[in-house]
């Protein structure tokens, strides 16, 4: 099996229909692995952290970025794709 | 395999979005000592071809890693060999600031550092050259950085280089009049300097270093501020225990940046600089942190003591969280660039003779101090010797960036821009220390400094 690459999806904003399929979607066509999601709705405020797994050979970290920018300026909520290793670097000995 | 919980990625987004969590800088340092020749334009040359040849993709890297990572890498810069070290054969070093400053424009740095002589013991015809062209250099370019050092715990304090540096300042103000004295801003005299400084001004290759390396300089008072709100009225130990969690995290980052900079570039790692560097931004300030120890404002009775406790806990914090720690580690208490600062000394709280007694616990020293513009040189000669002795006598670093800015007075504000912020002109004692200042080297310095080696080695 292929060593993992792990990027963190956050998604803060207000509340809409469809953001989690459209940014599903994106991932999707992106050939990147949804690992974990978690969502919350507080008082009208989305927020949603998703894993991914980006070691595909198709997956491109640039191409993914780009397209998750986009939408977000789309639908008008924040989306940020980072490199999970800064996560884990703060949080893990 | 562990994965990453939701309210870690929250808290590390929070600290970048709202309490300017960032990478001050990544620090390419350059060895220009293959350099040498005695031909100045091809030294010029050699140089230049150098740097920019080492650091053609710094800033892109610095780039990328940014956006992988989404974490703000705010500068790129490079350091290189005290340029006194390479200019010992030719004739006007100061050819060599603007080819400095030409590499970096095309590099695309934001600084470049290491126009510098080290004199703490004595003085060669090239260090004085070098010495003496700084405020031409300073005046000429516009991202060269300045730094000489003029004493050290081992050999004391050179007082002759004190006297010259003391004129140096002077003559840099005045050349660089029409920007409120910024050539002083960029001009840091040290007593025992650190090779591997990543912060600008005072960032230097040392000679002791290897060909090149990458060191990167970490921020965030507003992390740790933020932290210690959560700790109100809680027992010292307990602060201690937040600012050294919080300086874990954020030296964290700090490896993994250079570590990754380091395997772009293949470039060996130099180090990771842990310092709470503030900036003039409302939230990134240093002062900030004291105050929400429990200080009406910066500048009280219990400052000190205050800063003491944070330098101390954030190196704490911050050598177990990275394999390389050096530079200068510790928390920066420059006053026009920290708006904590900037407001104690608007409201008279902070003087100079507060800030010195800062500097014996915080991680540099005397840092971007507005003075009255008609200063006269052996009163700043005078600051440069009180602060190099405190650096002597206690064994660490300090350092002296005061711009006695051109045409101001005391309440004037000088304005530098950018990261430089803005400061209040401060007064300074109008008592004389000009006999002191022109007495030639001689022997008190030195058998005291002889005095604190044996102290420090018992030897």
């Amino acid at each position: 099996m292929n060593e993992m690459k792990k990027a963190v999806i956050s998604v803060l904003g207000t509340d809409k229909k469809g953001i989690i399929a459209q940014v599903s979607r994106i991932l999707y066509e992106n050939d990147a692995n949804i690992l974990d999601i978690s969502q919350t709705i507080v008082s009208g405020l989305f927020s949603m952290i998703l894993i991914a797994d980006i070691a595909a050979a198709d997956c491109s970290f640039d191409a993914l970025k780009t397209e998750l920018d986009a939408l977000g300026d789309r639908i008008g909520v924040q989306i940020r794709i980072q490199r999970s290793e800064i996560f884990e670097a703060m949080h893990q000995i | 395999m562990h994965m990453i919980n939701t309210s870690e990625i929250l808290e590390t987004l929070n600290m970048i979005d709202h309490q300017k969590l960032d990478v001050r800088t990544i620090t390419m340092g350059i060895s220009l000592l293959s350099c040498v020749t005695d031909d100045e334009d091809r030294l010029c040359d050699n140089i230049y071809d150098l740097i920019t040849r080492r650091a053609e993709n710094l800033v892109k890297v610095g780039r990328e890693i940014e956006r992988d990572y989404g974490v703000p890498i705010v500068n790129k810069r490079i350091s290189v060999t005290p340029a006194a070290l390479v200019t010992g054969a030719i004739r006007h070093p100061v050819k060599v600031a603007r080819a400095l400053d030409r590499a970096a424009k095309t590099a695309g740095v934001d600084f470049i550092g290491g126009y510098s002589a080290l004199v703490h013991k004595g003085i060669t015809e090239a260090d004085r050259r070098l010495i003496e062209s700084i405020p031409e250099a300073l005046s000429e370019t516009d991202f060269l950085c300045s730094s000489v050092n003029v004493g050290s715990t081992r050999a004391g304090i050179n007082m002759d280089a004190v006297r010259l540096m003391g004129e140096t300042v002077k003559a840099t103000a005045q050349r660089t009049a029409d920007n409120g004295g910024l050539g002083c801003a960029k001009l840091v005299v040290f007593c025992n300097a650190v090779e591997d400084n990543p912060f600008m001004a005072g960032a230097f290759h040392g000679p002791g270093e290897g060909d090149c390396a990458v060191s990167v300089g970490v921020s965030g008072p507003g992390v740790v501020k933020v932290a210690l709100e959560g700790v109100k009225d809680a027992p010292f130990d307990e602060v201690a225990e937040t600012i050294k969690r919080t300086a874990f995290h954020i030296t964290r980052v700090g490896q993994l940046v250079a570590r990754e900079a380091s395997r772009r570039l293949d470039v060996p790692f130099g180090i990771v600089d842990l310092s709470l560097a503030p900036t003039p931004a409302v939230g990134d300030s240093v002062a900030a942190i004291l105050e929400e120890m429990g200080l009406e404002v910066c500048g009280a009775h219990g400052t000190t003591a205050a800063l003491a406790l944070l330098n101390d806990a954030v190196k704490k914090g911050g050598v177990m969280a990275s394999s390389h720690v050096g530079g200068l580690s510790g928390a920066f208490i420059p006053v026009s660039e920290d708006i904590g600062m900037i407001q104690a000394a608007q409201k008279g709280a902070l003087s100079l003779e507060k800030l010195e007694a800062m500097t014996c616990v915080c991680s540099v020293g005397l840092d971007m101090i507005a003075i009255p513009g008609d200063t006269p040189a052996q009163t700043i000669a005078a600051i440069i010797a009180d602060e190099a002795a405190i650096g002597m006598v206690n064994n660490k670093t300090t350092a002296v960036r005061v711009i006695p800015a051109p045409g101001k007075r005391v309440g004037d504000n000088v304005e530098f821009g950018g990261l430089l912020g803005h400061a209040p002109v401060i007064p300074v004692r109008e008592l004389d220390s000009a006999a002191f200042i022109r007495r030639q080297l001689g022997s008190y310095l030195s058998s005291c400094s002889c005095w604190v080696t044996v102290l420090v080695t018992g030897s």
